[in-house]
């Protein structure tokens, strides 16, 4: 049982980065949404508008995750990490 | 299988409090199993919890698709034997570390440690921080050197280097039926839950989130497991941060949620994690200090977190030894913080939740609920869950449930696969075979693990009463190989006999606790030490009994048999193993560093929450 040399393309860091896109944008814009046509859900907070900014920091974690960890860019080839 | 037969099945039972053995995976003392579920559905008045809207399956949808997508995308770097099943031994402590965590984070015990908050309050967080927190250390800075210098595939695998085959194979065997097993119970409790919630169909559960764990798992192997569980990490948090900071903002902030408990509740302390432990009846977990931490501290989490293959394999992975070393450390930083998405949420449920009268909402016992009390301990997040978040943030939070599961089966199912492959077919059926055989082997082993583990829910689902028996296999099978593998790495003198009748005796002693009290309730006081003490208790002192009986029968037999050579033990034992030289590295990259202010942390937090 030998081992292997090569390591993946895309960076686990990079999944993450895609779905917290993903769930930035779908959650942060039904907030928005909400919000501008006077819909918003009848849960407790309900004033503090929770998906906007919820949303809001998935977009931009997520975003800086696919960003910084985008395949391709050097030295970071399933290795995101020097610790 | 129609929800009203198990209710009906299961409620001719008595609902009890389960405990799983370690407080570790799903070893929630109020976790929400099948039975209890199953009862609290079939309370009058009871109906599903929330319901999903368009965007809520369309965010559910989305996370199926990655998952299967990366299962998909590394099955091309899964195709040797040592990527398959340690994932190349690639992965970076960050990685390594995450995954280790998330293999350990079900949703089911996310829910179940909730609900032991509400009951029982902040004395739950034991479970967290000395039940997990020195182990994890221990594990990272003087165990992992061993597991990794022997390179050994498995946690088996290392006692059949120490040991010899047949402590290998009574290990082996043991750890795959339990996979199987509890991969089942929980399958069928996870089902359950999304019936009770949302009100999907048990099957319909079953067979979606446990073919995509085939799927991906088959697939990519470990490394797509652990890619996964690091993405169902962030998802976990993702969807489980908001309800304690809302539940925060609502009660007023922590002083102010202390005082309303105090005032709501005042005969009962929720809020202090030592000062009630001096004697059994002074709090209401029933256990005392000496339990918690001798049986839970010393003996219980060193076991699940040393020796449990579903957590150790992860960390096998690491690409070098200081990665692995650095990766329970890492994970001990998140393990710390869980109780701030999990016993938090209980304690503002006490606070927070109400009547449509305005009256203070009581969660009750699963065999306590009715038309009145509609509502167990259990539900205590997902009700939380509904209160706080509306379309789009429900979904993330039912996807984080989900998540939680997928982690914990797929956790099962590639630990299944890893000890099948190395440490029952290739010593048992096939000893010599090219390395693609052994994939294959490995490929199919997850294929069957994961129809085994529906088989084991389905039966489940018709004997309700094998549910206690399956669970508590946990504590019979951890204490005792937790002293086996100890005597074995700390003890030159320790022999192979000694090694498997230790391994044996303790297991069958745990055992037989287990039925003692079973049979004889009033045993419990005689395990426990004490007439006050609760089926907690029993739990951390069984482990305890079991851990020193396993102990005492390695070194007397060990004392009466012939020993290996030192020249044998090179590799495998403390003080016959020159520790590879590592470089040196600036102090904020060194694990004794960090592992250095996690001790801190940790003493700091119980200080606070004394």
């Amino acid at each position: 049982m030998h081992r292997s040399e090569h390591s993946s393309e895309i960076p686990i860091w990079f999944f993450v980065g895609v779905l917290l896109t993903m769930y930035g944008v779908l959650i942060g814009g039904y907030g928005v949404y909400a919000w501008m046509v006077g819909r918003v859900a009848p849960v407790a907070l309900a004033y503090l508008h929770a998906p906007i900014w919820w949303g809001a920091l998935l977009l931009v974690l997520g975003i800086f995750y696919c960003v910084k960890f985008a395949p391709g860019k050097s030295g970071k080839s399933g290795k995101p990490s020097k610790h | 299988m129609p929800m009203d037969f198990v209710a009906t099945t299961l409620c001719a039972l008595p609902a009890t409090h389960v405990w799983l053995g370690s407080g570790l995976r799903g070893t929630g003392s109020t976790f929400p199993t099948p039975r209890a579920l199953a009862i609290v559905l079939a309370a009058p008045g009871h109906s599903q919890l929330a319901h999903l809207t368009g965007l809520d399956v369309v965010m559910i949808a989305v996370y199926f698709a990655m998952v299967l997508y990366i299962g998909f995308y590394l099955k091309r770097l899964s195709n040797t034997s040592e990527e398959f099943f340690l994932a190349g031994r690639e992965m970076t402590a960050w990685i390594a570390g995450l995954s280790f965590i998330s293999a350990n984070m079900g949703s089911l015990e996310l829910m179940g440690w909730a609900g032991s908050a509400y009951q029982y309050g902040i004395l739950a967080t034991h479970w967290y921080w000395i039940g997990a927190i020195p182990a994890m250390l221990f594990l990272g800075l003087v165990m992992m050197p061993f597991y990794y210098v022997c390179k050994t595939h498995s946690v088996p695998g290392y006692l059949k280097l120490r040991f010899g085959e047949s402590s290998r194979i009574l290990a082996a065997f043991s750890f795959a039926t339990e996979m199987i097993l509890m991969s089942g119970v929980n399958m069928f409790s996870m089902a359950v839950v999304m019936k009770v919630v949302l009100g999907w169909d048990i099957t319909f559960s079953i067979l979606v989130s446990s073919l995509a764990v085939a799927v991906y798992v088959g697939l990519g192997g470990l490394r797509s497991a652990i890619y996964n569980e690091v993405l169902q990490f962030v998802l976990i948090w993702a969807g489980a941060l908001l309800v304690p900071i809302l539940g925060l903002v609502e009660a007023g902030g922590w002083h102010k949620m202390v005082a309303k408990i105090a005032s709501n509740y005042q005969h009962q302390d929720y809020v202090h994690l030592w000062r009630d432990t001096a004697h059994f009846s002074a709090n209401p977990m029933g256990v005392h200090w000496t339990g918690i931490v001798f049986g839970l501290g010393c003996v219980i989490s060193f076991g699940y977190w040393t020796t449990d293959f579903l957590v150790v394999q992860r960390v096998l992975a690491a690409r070098d030894l200081r990665a692995a070393q650095m990766a329970p450390i890492i994970g001990s930083f998140f393990k710390m913080a869980v109780p701030f998405i999990v016993i938090l949420p209980g304690l503002l449920g006490l606070v927070v939740l109400h009547n449509s009268n305005g009256t203070l909402m009581h969660l009750v016992g699963e065999n306590q609920v009715s038309a009145a009390n509609p509502h167990s301990y259990n539900e205590v997040l997902p009700l939380l869950l509904v209160r706080y978040c509306g379309p789009g943030l429900l979904g993330l939070g039912i996807t984080a449930l989900m998540a939680g599961f997928m982690s914990g089966m797929a956790g099962n199912v590639s630990a299944f696969a890893t000890v099948w492959t190395y440490d029952i077919y290739q010593p048992l059926i096939r000893k010599k075979a090219p390395d693609h055989h052994y994939v294959s082997v490995g490929r199919w082993a997850t294929v069957l693990a994961v129809a085994a583990s529906i088989g084991a829910a389905y039966l489940v689902m018709h004997a309700a009463g094998i549910m206690d028996y399956v669970q508590a296999l946990f504590s019979f099978f951890i204490a005792p190989l937790f002293a086996t593998i100890l005597m074995g790495m700390f003890w030159k003198r320790a022999t192979a006999a000694g090694g498997f009748w230790g391994l044996l005796i303790g297991m069958l002693s745990s055992v037989s606790l287990f039925v003692w009290v079973q049979l004889e309730p009033t045993a419990l006081s005689i395990v426990a030490l004490s007439p006050d003490a609760k089926s907690m208790a029993e739990n951390l002192y069984r482990g305890l009994w079991s851990f020193l009986i396993a102990i005492t029968v390695t070194v007397v037999v060990s004392l009466f048999t012939q020993p290996k050579s030192i020249e044998e033990l090179h590799g495998l034992v403390y003080g016959a193993t020159p520790l590879p030289f590592q470089e040196p590295v600036p102090f904020y990259r060194n694990q004794w560093f960090w592992a250095g202010i996690v001790s801190l942390i940790f003493i700091g937090l119980n200080i606070l929450f004394w």
